[in-house]
């Protein structure tokens, strides 16, 4: 990481003050961290960043959309909506996706989005929770995180956080499955080169959740983790999984000061 | 209903040719997909787009499997008169989805 910052010390000093600039602007801007961090939508074709950049075509807000409505619809026996208690969801929820995974006081860890999505139905609706991976809960975890659109992720590390942090940063490191690969194999040692066709990324979350060409639909951030896992032949965990929510943390915190670009079209 | 997502211009003089665009979310599932238990996802796709305008069809397409997910359209038509655009997708099980946006011309 040192070596990398090192390198292109010049343009991270350009860029950072770029960054700056841009962060007031509506469209997000696709620059590197003056930490050398960047953003999945660099290791894009032309063709793909122009879905993303374009609202009406990207994918993914079609999952906006419909979280959107999910927002304002009443669930539970007292009849609450989302809306009855944070109201406009671009004010209340502008900077939610910097910020998650957070420490819950309430369930005593640290929680992903999802996770904080759900327990806000059970315990305040009185609904029943979104299953993983579902559409609704995938429609409004896009809906909340691209309320933060532009915003850099800056997620809490310290305090009651940082044993998840460690965790997280343990898992990245370490190798697993049948082919032996730890993350950092891939998204650190070998980001810009390439495996068979594809480049590597970062393997950076700043644009979940995502509409992956691949899948031809939206996916979470588990649904990523399980599917890396998966690629080197390793058992995954299962979504929602604590193993899962570290690594989250972490990964937002190796990315922290990428803006927000959910939901982001990536291959 | 899935959701749709249309683009016509709020307004147009007569006579101006302006861009429709319309994109339904659909997992347009072609038959060649596993579950991880390997058992084949059957097909399951929109059939048929149709837009109409000005008392008439304007534009037509018959989808096959092998088209992708959430398809896209975006077509030219000749402003006329003020009046809707409608436009309905028709899926193999015969479930209309339908949608209209007003074109105000001047």
């Amino acid at each position: 990481m040192r070596r990398f910052v090192v390198g292109i010390a010049a343009f991270c000093a350009f860029s950072a003050a770029f960054a700056e600039a841009i962060l007031a602007d509506e469209q997000p801007a696709r620059v590197q961290t003056a930490l050398g961090a960047r953003s999945g939508y660099t290791y894009m074709g032309p063709d793909t960043q122009a879905l993303q950049d374009d609202d009406f075509s990207n994918p993914g807000m079609l999952w906006v959309d419909e979280g959107e409505k999910l927002w304002s619809t009443a669930a539970g026996p007292d009849g609450k909506s989302c809306q009855s208690c944070h109201g406009d969801a671009r004010t209340s929820m502008r900077t939610v996706a910097t910020r998650y995974p957070a420490f819950s006081p309430q369930l005593g860890r640290v929680i992903s989005l999802e996770q904080q999505i759900n327990y806000s139905r059970t315990a305040h609706q009185h609904a029943d929770a979104f299953p993983y991976e579902s559409e609704q809960l995938i429609a409004l975890t896009a809906f909340i995180s691209s309320q933060a659109r532009g915003l850099p992720m800056n997620v809490s590390v310290d305090g009651p956080a940082a044993a998840s942090f460690e965790r997280g940063k343990t898992f990245f490191y370490q190798r697993r499955g049948q082919y032996n690969l730890s993350c950092a194999n891939c998204h650190e040692q070998h980001a810009g080169d390439h495996l068979r066709g594809e480049s590597i990324s970062q393997g950076q979350l700043n644009g979940f959740p995502i509409y992956r060409e691949l899948w031809q639909a939206m996916g979470s951030v588990d649904r990523m983790f399980a599917w890396c896992n998966q690629a080197v032949r390793a058992e995954p965990f299962a979504p929602g999984s604590q193993e899962y929510v570290d690594l989250e943390l972490f990964e937002r915190w190796r990315g922290r000061g990428l803006l927000i670009e959910s939901p982001a079209v990536r291959r | 209903m899935p959701n749709t997502r249309i683009k016509v211009p709020e307004t147009a003089t007569a006579g101006d040719i302006v861009e429709i665009r319309a994109v339904i979310q659909h997992p347009m599932e072609n038959g060649f997909n596993v579950t991880s238990a390997g058992v084949i996802i059957p097909v399951e796709i929109i059939t048929d787009f149709v837009c109409e305008y000005d008392g008439g069809e304007v534009f037509r397409v018959k989808l096959e499997p092998g088209l992708s997910a959430n398809p896209y359209f975006s077509f030219f038509l000749k402003a006329t008169k003020t009046g809707p655009v409608d436009f309905h997708w028709l899926d193999q099980n015969g479930t209309k989805t339908d949608a209209s946006v007003t074109l105000m011309v001047t």
